[in-house]
């Protein structure tokens, strides 16, 4: 132990250092220690230049591939440092010490040395150092026999600060089972074991070996009578939560998505829902579902949607136009590119159908096929993804009945459709009969498009829909 | 019981190795078993060899640059999976009719040249007309010209690990066309793979398939380390055999992993773009850092993209994947918010559809 070699600093200083905080009062607990309380391990610790080991096979020199520690950061034993290669073989080189990066030697695609320092790393001088070879233990800081177990012939692997934490909370370390590196026991063991001990409901069992870890021994309440051994009372204990916030920088796909959204902000939308009964197109798609299947192509009801929006948009083109950036000029698109909502492992994607105005129901279902295998593949190419005219936007996959879309600039309208539901209806009759019933909800540009023409181009829509064969009628 | 497991498992054997078989062709899970048994076993008293075989795949070395080792296009457009391992060498490409051997030891015991010995040793056996030798690069050559297997090892703390493929009946016109890079001006210090022309052992002798060749090795294997031939079958996907399994799989497969782990490199490139009845050279220069744009310069004639635009392009881009599906969202995305005019449109698009060929 080499805690002798450390002069004793009157200045406390607080550290990062997670190490300092084993100073604390388990120090106390042992008189040779207590000239270290609080002592200040940046002024005294010693820098340990920590030599490129031998690789084996005669190799003298390796090329440094990746820091995965800087200058500044703290380590602790085992963990990795860098990675290097020699000649098709990648070494992980892992620390054998506790402590802070002090120095890099090399700089990446440097060419380092076996037997030179590759790092200088301050150690806080009370640690031992770990010998040549790989024993994995470190000097006992308490008499007690948690920290230093051996189980089975192992010798249990865990940084100080676990052992203390285990050491705390009257665990012995060979209770744990270790998830790191080596069957390391890491913070998290301690805490789920703690978890379980204070949180679990115990099975009534004679054989229920576990002792509550309490500090205070009145936690266990005691029935006099009663010979078996009593349930423990789970003791609450503030359980420390390990977890921290993270930042991500906005990129790349995400930005793109912000500045869209940023501008549709700006069109006053409004909105407009209704009910659409599906029960005859349910039918109509299930007598065609195996005629599309022998040509090849599967029929789901969005090439329905898609033709009647495109039949809706021949009455009312208004809906299928833009205006421009200073409301002087609204263009009335030719095409009716409809867009059709993805959701992809990227996000929110709006790949559409070209010229709907002229496509079956067929070729619209094989386009769709075509765009929905891009899009889960990620390569769906840009002119799949620009040119929209009018979206529609099936959340009624994932979930959902009524929504507020948002409209996708430099469109004027969207539709969302949400999932189609079997519920209870009233037919002409005055008999109740199970209908398939879809909430359509739109969005609109109030700019240009006022509330009378969404409704009038939904009930279209509806109708369309809700009699199938009325769409042949009008079918270009 | 090597491993600290709950129950009993069938890894603790009394004997010196053991000899596992990998039921899977999914490259991730195979590399997930690699780590798992680098990171978790204890192979002071028991060696290990593993034996698997992928379905299509490229697999990169621990610090290769994708773009420059293989036609990221062909293989997006085949289904051909793409994985970085974490041993280093060079690229290789996977199919049913490669197989791998993985050499488990401990640090000390690491010594690839006594494994590839023992796989000459092994197919001279079955077959002693083969004329098969190593080469001090560790390759196995056949007919002293043909590449038949490549090498590459991964040393951790105490455990190490060679792996090596070999070409049985692998489809080579794939091979060669996904193994040559169609990306021009990349410039970098990753390590570059060293081509060489290869053969499969069944062109050599058709009798041979990866059957036989992994039962001859594994009974070589077996004799050497004095243990059972016998072969443990294992599932990669079998969490209880080998908890946190699934989550090395996952790693294995995270674009961070795959492309975010390249080493820095530039590209410096001219795009000629046909443009009504012109072809327009534009001069492009970027500098990527763990897989993401750093820097982003693109070279046009003044005015050719309005400058508001032109910035918010270089701004988007900058930070962003190098990948074409982020670009592509990314910039057909932006242009919803771009002024409506069918000439802006058109020129973005081309100069966009350019640029995503590049990735």
């Amino acid at each position: 132990v080499c805690i002798h070699r450390v002069r004793s600093c009157s200045s406390i200083r607080f550290i990062k250092s997670k190490y300092v905080c084993v100073f604390d009062k388990s120090a106390l607990k042992f008189s040779h220690q207590q000239r270290l309380f609080r002592t200040s391990a940046v002024s005294c610790g010693q820098i340990v230049q920590f030599k490129l080991s031998d690789i084996g096979e005669g190799i003298t020199e390796v090329t440094v591939k990746e820091w995965y520690v800087k200058e500044g950061d703290s380590v602790s034993q085992f963990d990795s440092i860098c990675e290097v290669q020699s000649d098709k073989a990648s070494v992980t080189i892992t620390s054998r010490y506790d402590g802070i990066i002090r120095k890099l030697h090399y700089s990446i695609d440097d060419i380092a040395f076996v037997g030179k320092p590759l790092v200088d790393i301050e150690i806080d001088a009370s640690k031992g150092v770990a010998s040549e070879e790989d024993v994995v233990e470190t000097p006992p800081m308490s008499h007690e026999e948690h920290t230093h177990q051996e189980i089975k012939g192992h010798k249990t692997l865990a940084t100080p600060a676990v052992r203390r934490l285990a050491m705390e909370n009257n665990i012995k370390l060979s209770e744990i089972v270790g998830t790191g590196k080596d069957n390391r026991i890491l913070k998290e063991d301690i805490l789920n074991y703690l978890a379980k001990q204070t949180g679990a409901i115990l099975p009534p069992s004679p054989k229920a070996e576990i002792v509550p870890p309490a500090r205070k021994t009145e936690a266990v309440p005691a029935a006099p009578k009663d010979k078996a051994r009593k349930i423990p009372v789970p003791v609450s204990r503030p359980i420390a939560f390990s977890g921290k916030d993270r930042a991500e920088p906005v990129t790349g796909f995400q930005k793109a998505m912000v500045k869209t959204m940023s501008a549709a902000l700006k069109i006053p939308h409004f909105g407009y829902s209704d009910e659409v009964d599906l029960t005859q197109l349910v039918q109509l798609r299930e007598e065609l579902k195996p005629v599309a299947e022998m040509r090849g192509v599967k029929l789901s009801f969005m090439p329905f949607f898609i033709k009647a929006a495109s039949l809706g948009l021949l009455q009312y083109p208004i809906l299928n136009a833009s205006l421009d950036e200073n409301c002087q000029n609204v263009t009335y698109k030719a095409s009716h590119n409809i867009g059709v909502a993805m959701d992809t492992e990227q996000g929110l994607i709006v790949p559409n159908v070209k010229n709907v105005q002229v496509c079956s129901v067929f070729d619209i279902a094989v386009e769709l096929n075509r765009l929905q295998s891009l899009g889960s593949a990620g390569q769906l190419g840009t002119s799949d993804l620009t040119g929209g005219t009018f979206t529609l936007s099936n959340i009624g996959t994932i979930g959902g009945t009524y929504a507020k879309p948002v409209i996708l600039p430099p469109e004027v309208a969207i539709g969302a459709l949400g999932k189609i539901q079997v519920l209870p209806r009233f037919n002409g009759k005055g008999e109740v009969f199970k209908a398939q019933i879809m909430n359509v909800s739109w969005s609109a540009d109030h700019r240009i498009i006022d509330g009378a023409t969404m409704a009038r181009f939904s009930n279209l829509w509806k109708s369309y829909l809700e009699n199938p064969a009325s769409m042949l009628l009008d079918l270009k | 019981c090597v491993l600290r497991t709950p129950k009993a498992c069938f890894w603790s054997t009394a004997s010196g190795g053991l000899i596992i078989q990998s039921v899977s062709n999914d490259v991730y899970q195979n590399l997930a078993v690699e780590d798992w048994i680098h990171d978790h076993m204890d192979l002071e008293k028991q060696q290990v060899l593993f034996l698997w075989r992928n379905s299509p795949a490229v697999v990169i070395g621990r610090h290769q640059n994708p773009w420059q080792e293989c036609n990221l296009r062909l293989l997006r457009q085949k289904n051909i999976k793409l994985a970085r391992r974490r041993s280093g060498g060079g690229t290789v490409y996977h199919d049913l009719g490669n197989i791998n051997l993985t050499f488990f030891t401990t640090r000390k015991k690491y010594e690839r040249m006594e494994n590839l010995k023992l796989i000459v040793k092994a197919l001279k056996a079955l077959r002693p007309q083969l004329d098969v030798q190593v080469t001090d690069r560790y390759d196995i050559l056949l007919d002293r010209q043909y590449k038949i297997s490549g090498t590459a090892a991964k040393l951790g703390r105490t455990s190490a690990y060679h792996h090596c493929t070999l070409l049985c009946n692998a489809d080579k016109s794939v091979l060669s066309s996904v193994l040559k890079s169609p990306y021009k001006g990349l410039k970098s210090n990753a390590t570059p793979s060293v081509p060489a022309s290869v053969k499969n052992l069944f062109e050599e002798d058709p009798s041979l398939t990866s059957e036989i060749l992994l039962d001859a090795i594994a009974k070589e294997y077996a004799v050497q380390h004095q243990i059972d031939h016998h072969i443990t079958l294992i599932n990669p996907v079998d969490e209880t055999l080998l908890p946190g399994i699934s989550n090395k799989t996952k790693e294995l497969q995270t674009w961070e992993w795959v492309y975010g782990k390249t080493p820095k490199f530039s590209i410096s490139t001219c795009l000629n773009m046909a443009y009504k009845d012109s072809v327009i050279d534009v001069k492009v220069n970027m500098d990527v850092k763990h897989g993401r744009i750093e820097v982003c310069n693109i070279d046009l004639p003044e005015q050719w993209l309005p400058p508001g635009q032109y910035n918010e392009l270089v701004k988007s881009l900058t930070g962003s994947k190098f990948c074409p599906n982020e670009i592509t969202t990314l910039v057909t995305t932006l242009l919803r918010v771009c002024p409506q005019d069918n000439e802006l449109h058109s020129r973005w698009s081309l100069l966009c559809e350019n640029m995503i060929r590049l990735m």
